[in-house]
């Protein structure tokens, strides 16, 4: 098992000026803070559907990676996501899930079946092109630069233990401001 | 008077082809579908036979607000081409995606069991009587599409979407030829 935050910094080495980021809950303020950047889409609208918002930035912008961080807890409002993502077959689509077995941004109470789920068979038997799964730090370290380097759409489920109380503050990721940025630097490149 | 107007209604048409040309005219890149059965065949079917504007098919209909937002945001045009079961159903994601957040959401939503030529809100349908007055506590515009003479409805009403940047409901009435 990793910690969030740890994964997250190897992740960002990785990840260039020209890429798109989406980020959910807790993941987002752990991310905004390892990696502040304009092109960081915080503003999903609704619980679960920040693949589906990344695989309209992924068909209206072909020529960027799209990275979607999600949640364990998001992603099982959205299961049927995986299904119209691997049909469309995007290309640039990179589709993480944090798995911590709980609703973590809601009071930390599991997820049903936390104890028995397998997101990576989910992701692959909806037809992914590649599926990987992680619980070693220092293995996501060395093939995290090799992951992105692979035709989409991939899916990574990170093994990640729950973190301590974090501050949340909502305006950071739901504010016009932030969407404002976003729209002026995609308009920029 | 009454009865003869609805009768009258019944018997319009509404022509799958023109309401098409309307999207096409309207520049849409993407219809973004759960299948609906009043669309079933005068719109989806045909729209799926072709490349331009492009189909992608959706488990869930919130779904399709989330990728129309992110296309929106890359200047593509999308149209969601669902049910009003389905309209119902992605209330929370209309409500966060495309009205607090002002995103132009264009939605053209199958009125299933409607019955031809009468007002949605004089519907014997519960579901349906309550869908122009959901749309308004939201502050969605809406326009019905119920003949061919509200096909020219079709694209200013997108049109506007766009330059508002504010989501738009077109409501089909009846099941395109």
């Amino acid at each position: 098992m990793m910690k969030r935050d740890d994964c997250l910094k190897a992740l960002a080495r990785h990840v260039t000026d020209a890429d798109i980021v989406l980020p959910v809950y807790s993941t987002a303020f752990d991310w905004i803070t390892i990696r502040p950047h304009p092109l960081n889409y915080l503003s999903h609208g609704a619980m679960g559907l920040a693949s589906s918002h990344g695989l309209g930035l992924a068909l209206g912008r072909p020529d960027k990676r799209i990275i979607v961080l999600d949640g364990d807890g998001s992603l099982l409002m959205n299961l049927g996501t995986l299904v119209t993502v691997a049909e469309v077959a995007p290309p640039n689509l990179y589709h993480f899930v944090c798995e911590n077995g709980t609703y973590e941004a809601n009071g930390g109470h599991p997820i049903p079946g936390r104890t028995n789920l397998d997101f990576a068979g989910f992701a692959r038997s909806a037809g992914y092109r590649t599926v990987h799964t992680f619980t070693d730090l220092k293995i996501f370290e060395q093939q995290i630069g090799a992951v992105l380097a692979e035709p989409g759409p991939v899916f990574v489920d990170l093994k990640i233990v729950t973190p301590g109380p974090q501050e949340r503050d909502y305006s950071r990721i739901h504010g016009p401001h932030v969407r404002k940025a976003f729209r002026e630097a995609l308009a920029a490149g | 008077m009454q009865v003869s107007a609805q009768m009258a209604g019944e018997t319009a048409a509404l022509a799958g082809g023109g309401i098409i040309a309307a999207i096409k005219a309207s520049g849409i890149d993407y219809v973004v579908s759960v299948p609906d059965i009043t669309t079933s065949e005068g719109l989806l079917r045909p729209l799926a036979r072709t490349t331009q504007p492009r189909l992608i098919r959706v488990c869930k209909e919130d779904e399709g607000i989330g990728i129309c937002a992110g296309l929106a945001y890359t200047g593509k045009r999308a149209l969601l081409l669902i049910q009003h079961t389905g309209l119902l159903d992605s209330i929370n994601a209309v409500r966060g995606v495309a009205v607090e957040y002002a995103l132009p959401i264009c939605m053209m939503v199958g009125l299933l069991e409607k019955e031809p030529g009468v007002p949605p809100r004089q519907s014997k349908r519960y579901g349906v009587r309550i869908v122009e007055p959901v749309l308004e506590a939201m502050g969605i515009p809406y326009h019905e599409i119920e003949t061919d003479a509200d096909i020219g409805k079709i694209k200013p009403a997108i049109d506007g979407a766009y330059a508002g940047s504010h989501p738009v409901v077109m409501l089909v009435g009846r099941r395109p030829s």
